[in-house]
């Protein structure tokens, strides 16, 4: 077997999955390649229902794919791994629990001997780099949208994982919070190296937070377009209205038209 | 704080009518004890009867909450295997659906004749049989309905089953679990008193109420009833205030 490519740390080879239902076997993701350097952020952009969700699945080792392998830090993926941390758009936080202990949540998991003041005190770091400080001993009831997403932001990254998968975090919240919270997530690469892969709707999240931007195509998804994104972070907000921007959102979203099976005029015409 | 008399007085006086006109309509068709009871008689059948009352009434509850205890741990176990196993819900859920569509008075003379002469036991188990099912199903709904994105958190860390039930389904299903529990608390209640009615065998205020229909003692049915209800209302409360301590948090705090 031969092992990834080199200072890969997420490498996905020739994944091909299917799912079963009724009606036969539904394929959603067909030899779809993508590789992410170690430290880095993958956007993964596509149409509706191609199957980013099963991709986010299959790197956290809680699906397996039909065909392919998915290979972290060089070891291939057999099972679920500590080593992962996942933020959803629906922010799940465990309502009984106060902020502080919904982010010490994944700890109890994966270090369960380790002293509880210390688990505070990590916690307790990640929500000071979120602006969540004072706000540990509350409910999660009690604090708005964008707070609880960057609640569940500290949770996923409170055992330092290698692998950080986000699934669509900024994806229900509004255009303002959004864009603070992509700020925030520029700040906290800068104190908490992770690799990550970023599922998203929004072609400029896309290219404001990946240093890498991959188009998967209508389902069944294969790898349609990878753009490189070279500019190191922290990012100002203002960059992504810059030329360069314009003409990488122009391109992808032309991508996009490609992958949902449009063409540029049809777009005109509607 | 401000007292609000008119949710106190409300009540209060709604409730005075209605004894009002039940005293009266005794009154004036001139019913005897034999007849009808009125609520002036009944203070006086309880003080006539009131060691029995207690020593029957402590029959009566503690037998309910054991029937109870009972069929939360076996309504909880069943509805946790039903929740988590779709195999399993289909095998169980029609025989659930099916026995608890049985009038449960007609299941009182099957226990009496299988476990002949066992009156504590036939009333515990008939007060859990009648009262696991609500249980059951809300521990089962709770459990099958939790977003996937829950399990997915815990489960990619390498959690077991065991865990992310214990540390998230669980505690998530309380709130349902306690809104089961009430009914449960009020069915369980019934099932005793079926046993102690229909196969009275001296204990419970059940016998007390099948005693006084033989000797047609109105004022005692009547002051048995209350009884009922009391003990009723106070298990119903001692449930509201474990839902307060365990699931207190499912309630929307005044923002």
């Amino acid at each position: 077997m031969k092992g990834p490519g080199l200072g890969n740390l997420i490498e996905i080879k020739g994944v091909t999955h299917a799912y079963k239902t009724k009606a036969g076997p539904l394929p959603v993701l067909e030899k779809l390649d993508i590789a992410v350097a170690e430290g880095s952020f993958c956007a993964v952009v596509g149409p509706s229902g191609c199957g980013k969700s099963t991709l986010t699945r299959l790197i956290a080792g809680l699906m397996f794919p039909d065909e392919g392998e998915v290979w972290l830090h060089g070891e291939l993926v057999k099972s679920p791994r500590k080593t992962v941390g996942m933020a959803f758009q629906n922010p799940v936080l465990l309502e009984w629990r106060t902020i502080l202990q919904n982010v010490i949540l994944p700890l109890e998991i994966v270090a369960p001997r380790m002293p509880r003041r210390q688990k505070e005190a990590r916690a307790l770091e990640l929500l000071e780099m979120v602006g969540l400080t004072g706000f540990e001993h509350k409910r999660p009831s009690e604090l708005s949208g964008g707070m609880r997403q960057r609640a569940s932001l500290c949770r996923s990254l409170v055992h330092k994982p290698d692998v950080l998968i986000l699934d669509e975090p900024f994806g229900a919240l509004d255009a303002f919070t959004r864009e603070d919270l992509w700020q925030t997530m520029h700040e906290l690469r800068q104190r908490e190296p992770v690799t990550a892969v970023l599922i998203t709707h929004d072609l400029r999240e896309s290219v404001y937070l990946g240093d890498q931007v991959v188009v998967l195509s209508g389902r069944p998804a294969h790898t349609q377009h990878v753009m490189d994104i070279p500019i190191p972070g922290p990012r100002p907000l203002d960059m992504l209205y810059n030329k360069d921007s314009v003409d990488r959102l122009a391109v992808l979203r032309k991508q996009i038209q490609i992958a949902q099976g449009r063409t540029g005029n049809e777009e005109r015409a509607s | 704080m401000q007292i609000n008399w008119q949710k106190i007085l409300v009540p209060i006086i709604a409730m005075a009518i209605l004894v009002g006109f039940w005293e009266w309509l005794v009154w004036y068709k001139g019913w005897r004890t034999f007849q009808m009871a009125a609520p002036s008689d009944l203070w006086p059948a309880y003080r006539r009867h009131e060691a029995l009352f207690w020593q029957y009434g402590w029959q009566t509850l503690w037998r309910t909450v054991a029937g109870l205890a009972i069929a939360v741990v076996v309504g909880t176990f069943l509805g946790m295997i039903m929740g988590l196993s779709r195999i399993m819900n289909d095998a169980l859920y029609p025989i659930l659906v099916g026995f608890n569509a049985i009038p449960k008075a007609t299941v009182v003379p099957v226990i009496a004749l299988i476990f002949i002469g066992q009156h504590d036991f036939n009333t515990v188990l008939m007060a859990f049989l009648i009262s696991f099912f609500p249980i059951a199903v809300s521990v089962a709904i709770g459990l099958s309905t939790l977003e996937p994105e829950y399990r997915d958190i815990l489960r990619s860390l390498g959690a077991s089953r065991f865990t992310v039930f214990w540390k998230i389904a669980l505690p998530k299903t309380l709130p349902e679990f306690f809104g089961a529990l009430k009914v449960a608390a009020t069915l369980a209640f019934i099932g005793t008193n079926l046993v102690e009615i229909i196969t009275p065998h001296g204990r419970g205020l059940g016998h007390l109420f099948q005693s006084a229909q033989t000797n047609s003692d109105f004022p005692l049915m009547f002051a048995v009833l209350i009884a009922l209800a009391v003990l009723g209302i106070f298990l119903y409360y001692v449930v509201v205030a474990l839902e307060r301590i365990f699931a207190g948090w499912a309630e929307r705090r005044p923002t």
